[in-house]
């Protein structure tokens, strides 16, 4: 960063400026329209090719990911493979060189991240996905910010999958413990009532016991017919609930297939799987 | 009967203006730390705001009075000061377009923003002095006192009268209204909420679907209601001149260091503890002296510990005190 004239020029004095919470994306500029675009799967990004900032070096190449309706459909792939870059591409949190998002029969490639939230797609991303100084009623709140109609019912709901959330509903979130946090992350997305589920690593950082509940839960979301698009570090586990997997490398598509084609492909064994 | 004198100089003297003062500290602290909190930087044009915004209250409150309206006891200025927070308001977001707009889309560290804002602060107290002149204005009028001296000594059989100016009843009453429709608003309702999400985590924000440019048009409308109440109330209390409102800027952010940048409460914790302790310091107690002392030990000084030319040292003298041992400030700021 230190090559663009805006940056920190060495700067830490936090009296005089904020460092917290300040956003890195650079999304999707207001003023675009969806336009119509029939046919294909629930939510796919057709041949994304992009990268973070205005001449930032390309991260996807090419790349295409989908999920359909009621599927639960996982990206795997080593460090750096642009993993966590394709989640945010598909809700606009950068911008694409080229190649298209579609949602439910639309296209909308040109929308800003909360236009998208309007058209139905909640994200979970992988760190900082919680309002840590706000308690955890107001984090499923603002999860809720555009709905103008009764909230209470969805929060209940979430509530009931996450009965520890209802126990500290008044804490601060950032006080639970790793795997509390992230069922509050979860929780947020899906106040929208969202039509499409896409979580990044939910996993991380959770003892095996939490993680083994948080992918039943993820589970029991997707039965309700909610397509479910995740990228996750334990792919074998992921693999196993995965009705549709993508291997990224680079930026890539480099194998795609059924959860077990791709436990069962060899390649995919050898390289990503240990053997 | 000493002793009740000593209080009611006391209360003339330190308390009532340091209430007075601490307000209007606290009122310009809470703008500083929600421009802090939410869009991240410190705004070095916070005092010339403050004057500009009285500044357009005072041409209105002149306009009223030239056409003969006013608030019969209270002052004109009253009136006036929706029209200020609006012309102040609609000041605020042109620099914001104009300005700050470009800066966040470039994604710029803070510290650009700041220096934006010297710069910012610069136009704006050269504006201000061009259209209203950098002299002293008055522009109080209405009934000047709430409890006069003669009437409390008649009533109360004192030597010492107590005194209390009808801007300062005005300026305590308005900071704790202004203060509980704030707090109300950031915890209570959803734009409120919004605005606190937005300061915890900017992405997730947009995550949820919250207009990042909406936040930033609604802390700049409550800061702007913020600074012109603050120098309005200032105006009518002391008189309002730029350069002063200028020098403002270093005990308001003093402040809200003090008291923990980004967090609201701290602010107005803050204002009070920098007031108090300016008021403090900066009198001379040989009255208050004279009444509880026996006469053997009356000082023959002014008992006065700084001359008042010395005031914004001492609040730089707490921050720092302060910040020595608790680097947050009182209440857990942002800041590290």
């Amino acid at each position: 960063m230190s090559s663009t004239p805006f940056d920190n020029r060495g700067n830490k004095d936090a009296s005089i400026v904020n460092p917290h919470g300040q956003g890195t994306a650079i999304p999707v500029e207001a003023g675009g329209h969806a336009r119509p675009a029939p046919g294909g799967p629930f939510l796919s990004g057709e041949a994304m090719t992009g990268g973070y900032g205005k001449n930032g070096p390309d991260i996807l190449h090419n790349c295409s990911i989908s999920v359909d309706r009621g599927e639960i459909a996982v990206i795997v792939g080593p460090n750096g493979a642009g993993k966590s870059t394709g989640m945010k591409a598909l809700f606009g949190m950068l911008n694409l060189r080229e190649g298209h998002v579609k949602l439910d029969g639309e296209d909308i490639t040109e929308l800003t991240p909360q236009a998208r939230v309007v058209k139905g797609m909640g994200f979970v991303p992988q760190t900082q996905n919680i309002f840590t100084s706000m308690t955890v009623e107001e984090n499923l709140e603002m999860g809720a910010f555009i709905r103008t109609d009764d909230i209470t019912d969805t929060m209940e709901q979430v509530y009931e999958l996450f009965p520890i959330l209802g126990d500290k509903r008044n804490q601060p979130a950032g006080e639970l413990s790793g795997g509390q946090r992230q069922q509050v992350a979860v929780g947020r997305a899906l106040m929208t009532q969202p039509k499409v589920l896409m979580l990044d690593e939910p996993t991380a950082g959770v003892s095996p016991i939490v993680m083994d509940e948080l992918f039943d839960r993820i589970i029991e979301v997707a039965r309700t017919g909610l397509p479910v698009l995740m990228v996750e570090q334990n792919a074998r586990q992921a693999l196993e609930i995965a009705d549709k997997g993508y291997v990224l490398v680079q930026g890539a598509n480099a194998h795609t297939g059924t959860g077990q084609e791709l436990l069962a492909d060899p390649d995919v064994r050898a390289s990503f799987l240990g053997g | 009967m000493d002793f009740l004198n000593a209080i009611v100089a006391l209360s003339n003297f330190v308390l009532i203006p340091a209430m007075t003062y601490g307000s209007q500290l606290a009122l310009g602290a809470l703008g500083v730390t929600l421009i802090y909190g939410i869009l991240r930087f410190s705004n070095f044009a916070h005092g010339d705001s403050m004057a500009f915004g009285a500044m357009a209250t005072i041409l209105v409150t002149w306009w009223f009075q030239s056409m003969g309206i006013n608030l019969g006891p209270l002052p004109t200025a009253l009136l006036a000061l929706p029209f200020g927070i609006l012309a102040m308001a609609a000041m605020m977001l042109a620099t914001d377009r104009v300005v700050y707009r470009f800066y966040r889309r470039v994604k710029a560290k803070p510290i650009v923003l700041v220096m934006a804002s010297l710069g910012v602060m610069f136009i704006m107290n050269g504006l201000v002095r061009f259209i209203i002149g950098p002299g002293e204005q008055r522009f109080a009028d209405g009934a000047r006192f709430i409890i006069k001296a003669r009437d409390f000594k008649e009533w109360s059989g004192l030597k010492e009268g107590l005194v209390l100016k009808t801007s300062q009843g005005i300026t305590v009453i308005t900071a704790v209204i202004v203060v509980a429709a704030l707090f109300w608003f950031l915890n209570r309702t959803r734009t409120g909420k919004s605005m606190r999400a937005f300061s915890d985590n900017e992405d997730l924000a947009l995550l949820s679907g919250i207009n990042p440019e909406r936040v930033v048009m609604y802390t700049w409308l409550i800061v702007a209601a913020l600074v012109t109440i603050a120098g309005v109330l200032y105006g009518l209390d002391k008189s309002f001149k730029p350069f002063t409102y200028f020098q403002l800027l270093l005990p308001i952010f003093a402040s809200a260091i003090v008291g923990g940048l980004g967090n609201p409460l701290g602010a107005i914790a803050g204002g009070f503890v920098i007031a108090f302790s300016e008021v403090t310091v900066t009198y001379a107690w040989k009255k208050v002296a004279v009444y509880l002392l026996p006469e053997s030990l009356e000082p023959s000084s002014l008992v006065q510990l700084l001359s008042t030319d010395y005031k914004f040292a001492v609040s730089f003298v707490i921050l720092i005190v302060v910040l020595l041992f608790k680097p947050t400030g009182l209440f857990k700021g942002q800041s590290v």
